[in-house]
C-alpha cells in the first residue's frame, strides 16, 4: 500500500495540550475488531468526542468547527504511546491529519507514521507552547519536507530532523516492502546463508532457495 | 582491540543485513508472532501486492485478543464448539486469521488446541522464543521475550507485511539504559512491584528511545516468569526493548520446548548464547539502580502506568504539585484529570479504596507462577460479595498445569471464575470488560482511560495484591494476608 507523497503540507492545527495521549485514546480497542484500514476516522478519539449515548462532547477540540478535520495536531509529550495499533495512524490519516507536532512520541507510533505518510515533528518547551497558542488562534501551519522547516506566522521558523532515507521515502511515497525487495534481495540471501551456517537451529527447514 | 559491547549491541550487530545512514539498519527478523487483531491489514497488503511469506515456518499465529474466555454452557449446541463466540465481529476476525494462516501456509495454534494462549505466553512455551534471536509481533508487549536475551519489539501492521515478505525491517539503533537491581525482594513483593516501581521512577516516557537491560544480582535470582513480567512492562516506560542476559535459568527453561534446538545442537546453541551477556566494561548511555531490599507492593492510581504509588502512599494533590521540583503545571493538570477520571479524592490514602472487579491474567501476570502467588493468598478465603473476580490463565498449557496442581479448585472455592486462555479483561475487545464506573484490581499492564472498558477504572498491581483486594473488597497490602 503506497503512502501519499509528502512534500509540503499546510493547514489548521488542532491543539491538544495534554501529555500521554496514548493509542487507546486515539483509537479505542473495541474498534480494532474492524479489519479494514479505510474509513477509521469516525472512530478517532471516539471516547473524547462522544458521550456514551453517542451525543457530542461540547467543546472538545475535534468538535469545534475549524479543528474538526485538521491537517496538523499539536500535542504534549509522549503522543501515541502504548499499543502498537496502526489503526491510530490510519484513523488520523482518514481525518486528514498529515503532521503531528509533539514533545515526544511513542516509538512504534512514530514508525507507523513514517510508513503512512504522516510527518511526526518533535518540538519541546516554550517553542511548543507558542505553537499551541497559535494553533488555538487558528494560524496556518506549513510543513516543508525538502527544507525540513515548519513555518507558522507569528513564530520563528523551526527546523526539524528526519533520517535521510525516511525523508526520501516520504517525498516519493515509496512502499517500504517494495524498497527492501528491490534494494536488498541479495543482501538478505547472503545473510541467511551465513546465519544458517552459524546457527543452524534457526533453520529447521533450511535456507530459502 | 575489541570494543566492549552491550547485550543489545551484540544482538543488533548479529542481525544487520545492511547498515544504512543515520544509525538505521536493515535488520534480519528471525521469528514473528501473529495475532488476529493486528494482522488482517498486513495479510491484505501481501495479497494486494501478490507477495508470499519468505519463510512461513518462522511465524506462529494465534487468536488471543478477541476470543471469548467462557466455555460453552452445559447443554449448549455442540456445533458452536467448546468456546462459542457471540460477537460476529470477533468471530469474523478469528475466522479471518485462520483463513489467512491457511492461505499463506503460516503455522497456526488453533483456538481449541494445546498451544493456544496469549502470544507472549505461548512464544516462550513453544520454544519459538530463543536467546540471541530477533522477534517481532504486531503488539507492543513483545518486549516480554527480551527476558530470554532476544531482541524483541512491537511493530505496526505495515511493518508486519514487510517482515512476512522479506524477513527484514528497517530499524533505528536505540540508546541503551541499564537498570541494575540490587538487594533481595522481600516476601510478598514480586516482579510486578519492581516493574511498577521502575515505571514510576523513570516515568511513562522515561525510557523512550532506549533499549533497557535489567541486570544485577536480583535479576539473576529471578525465575523466567519474573523476568518476563519485568521486560513486559518496559514498554510502559516508553522502551520498545527490555532485555535480560541469558543464563542457566534461561537455558533450563528453553530445554525440551517444541521449537527449541535439542541435543548436540542445543549444546552448540548454548555455547553461543553464553557469549551474549554485556561485556563487563560495556558502556550504557544511562544507568539506573533500584534497591529491592526495601521495596513494598505498588499500586497504580491514575491513567498512565507511571502514576503509581507504594500501597501505603497517598494520592497526589494537584494543588500542591506545582511546588514539587520535577512537576510542572502540565503534571498538575494531568494529575487532576486522572483523579477525576478515576473518581478519587486528592490527598487520600490509596489503601482502602473499594473495588468492584478483580482480574488475574494477561501477558504480564498470566503464568503458572503468578497463579500460585495469587492462590497462596486465596487459600481458605472467599471473594468479597461486592467483587466480581475472574482468573484467566495465559495459555492452554498454563491452564492445564494449574489444574494438575489443584490451583483451579483454590480459585473456584474462593469464588473466582476459572476461565479459558486469552487476553480477556486486559483489553476489553472481547466479552470481558468493565462498565462505566467499575473499579478493577488488575494484574494487567495498562491503566489507560477505557482500557478495560469505556469508563472503567484500573488499578495495576501484583497477583498477590489482586487476590488480597478481591477478598477484602478494597485495595490493601497483601503482605498482611500472607501466611
Ligand atoms: S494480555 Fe493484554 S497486553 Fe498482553 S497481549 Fe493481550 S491485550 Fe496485549
Amino acid at each position: 500500500m503506497k503512502p501519499e507523497p509528502f512534500v509540503r503540507v499546510s493547514g489548521i492545527a488542532s491543539p491538544m495540550p495534554e501529555d500521554n495521549i496514548d493509542t487507546d485514546i486515539i483509537f479505542p480497542a473495541r474498534f480494532l475488531l474492524l479489519t479494514t484500514r479505510e474509513g477509521l476516522g469516525e472512530h478517532a478519539f471516539a471516547d473524547r468526542r462522544r458521550h456514551r449515548d453517542g451525543s457530542e462532547v461540547a467543546g472538545y477540540v475535534l468538535n469545534r468547527a475549524p479543528f474538526a478535520a485538521p491537517r496538523f495536531i499539536v500535542a504534549g509529550d509522549n503522543f501515541g504511546s502504548g499499543s502498537s495499533r496502526e489503526q491510530a495512524v490510519w484513523a488520523l490519516l482518514d481525518l486528514g491529519v498529515r503532521v503531528v507536532i509533539a514533545g515526544s512520541f511513542g516509538e512504534i507510533f512514530h514508525n507507523n507514521c513514517l510508513r503512512n505518510g504522516i510527518l511526526p515533528i518533535r518540538v519541546e518547551g516554550p517553542q511548543r507552547q507558542r505553537l499551541m497558542a497559535l494553533a488555538e488562534a487558528e494560524a496556518t501551519f506549513v510543513a516543508d519536507l525538502p527544507t525540513q522547516t515548519l513555518t507558522v506566522a507569528g513564530a520563528d521558523p523551526i527546523a526539524f530532523a528526519i533520517d535521510a532515507e525516511r525523508k526520501e521515502a516520504m517525498l516519493h511515497g515509496w512502499d517500504e516492502t517494495d524498497q527492501v525487495v528491490a534494494r536488498f534481495a541479495d543482501d538478505i540471501a547472503a545473510f541467511e546463508a551465513a546465519q544458517a551456517r552459524l546457527q543452524p537451529w534457526l533453520y529447521p527447514v533450511g535456507v530459502p532457495a | 582491540m575489541n570494543t566492549p559491547r552491550t547485550l543489545y549491541a551484540k544482538l543488533w550487530d548479529a542481525h544487520v543485513v545492511r547498515a544504512l545512514p543515520d544509525g538505521e539498519a536493515l535488520l534480519y527478523i528471525d521469528r514473528h508472532l501473529v495475532h488476529e487483531v493486528s494482522s488482517p491489514q498486513a495479510f491484505a497488503a501481501l495479497r494486494e501486492a501478490g507477495r508470499v511469506l519468505r519463510r512461513p515456518e518462522t511465524h506462529l499465529a494465534v487468536a488471543d485478543h478477541a476470543v471469548p474466555t467462557r466455555a460453552a454452557a452445559p447443554g449448549a449446541d455442540p456445533a458452536d464448539g467448546p468456546r462459542p463466540c457471540d460477537d460476529p465481529l470477533a468471530r469474523g476476525q478469528i475466522a479471518e486469521l485462520e483463513a489467512n494462516a491457511a492461505q499463506f501456509a503460516m503455522p497456526y495454534a488453533g483456538l481449541d488446541g494445546p498451544e493456544q494462549g496469549i502470544v507472549h505466553v505461548i512464544g516462550p512455551e513453544t520454544g519459538l522464543t530463543l536467546p540471541g534471536t530477533t522477534i517481532v509481533c504486531g503488539d507492543s508487549h513483545t518486549t516480554t521475550h527480551g527476558a530470554f536475551g532476544a531482541l524483541a519489539f512491537g511493530i505496526g501492521a505495515s511493518e508486519q507485511a514487510t517482515v512476512m515478505a522479506t524477513q527484514c525491517l528497517r530499524q533505528k539503533r536505540a540508546r541503551t539504559m541499564r537498570v541494575t537491581l540490587t538487594g533481595a525482594l522481600p516476601p510478598g513483593v514480586s516482579a510486578k512491584d519492581v516493574a511498577l516501581a521502575f515505571v514510576a521512577r523513570v516515568g511513562s516516557d522515561g525510557a523512550t528511545g532506549h533499549a533497557v537491560e535489567f541486570a544485577g544480582p536480583a535479576v539473576t535470582a529471578m525465575s523466567m516468569a519474573a523476568r518476563m513480567t519485568l521486560c513486559n512492562m518496559a514498554i510502559e516506560a516508553g522502551s520498545r526493548v527490555g532485555l535480560v542476559a541469558p543464563d542457566e535459568t534461561t537455558f533450563a527453561f528453553v530445554r525440551g520446548r517444541r521449537m527449541a534446538p535439542a541435543e548436540a545442537e542445543l549444546d552448540r546453541a548454548v555455547a553461543y548464547w553464553r557469549t551474549l551477556a554485556s561485556d563487563a566494561d560495556a558502556v550504557f548511555d544511562r544507568e539506573v539502580t533500584l534497591d529491592l531490599s526495601a521495596l513494598v507492593p505498588h499500586v497504580s492510581w491514575g491513567t498512565s502506568p507511571g502514576q503509581t504509588l507504594p500501597v501505603g502512599g497517598s494520592l497526589p494533590d494537584p494543588a500542591c504539585l506545582g511546588d514539587v521540583d520535577r512537576a510542572s503545571p502540565a503534571a498538575a493538570r494531568e494529575a487532576a484529570r486522572a483523579l477525576a477520571y478515576m473518581g478519587l479524592a486528592a490527598g487520600a490514602p490509596i489503601a482502602g479504596t473499594p473495588i468492584t472487579h478483580a482480574f488475574i491474567g494477561s501477558c504480564t501476570n498470566g503464568r503458572i507462577e503468578d497463579l500460585r502467588e495469587a492462590a497462596a493468598v486465596l487459600a481458605g478465603r472467599h471473594v468479597d460479595p461486592g467483587v466480581r473476580a475472574i482468573v484467566v490463565p495465559g495459555s492452554a498449557a498454563t491452564r492445564l498445569a494449574a489444574e494438575a496442581e489443584g490451583l483451579d479448585e483454590i480459585f473456584l472455592s474462593a469464588g473466582f471464575e476459572w476461565r479459558l486462555p486469552g487476553c480477556s479483561m486486559c483489553v476489553a475487545m472481547n466479552d470481558d470488560r468493565l462498565e462505566p464506573g467499575d473499579r478493577c484490581a488488575s494484574t494487567s499492564n495498562r491503566n489507560f482511560e477505557g482500557r478495560q472498558g469505556p469508563g472503567g477504572r484500573t488499578h495495576l498491581m501484583s497477583p498477590a495484591m489482586v487476590a488480597a483486594a478481591a477478598v477484602t473488597g478494597r485495595i490493601v497490602d497483601a503482605r498482611g494476608l500472607l501466611p
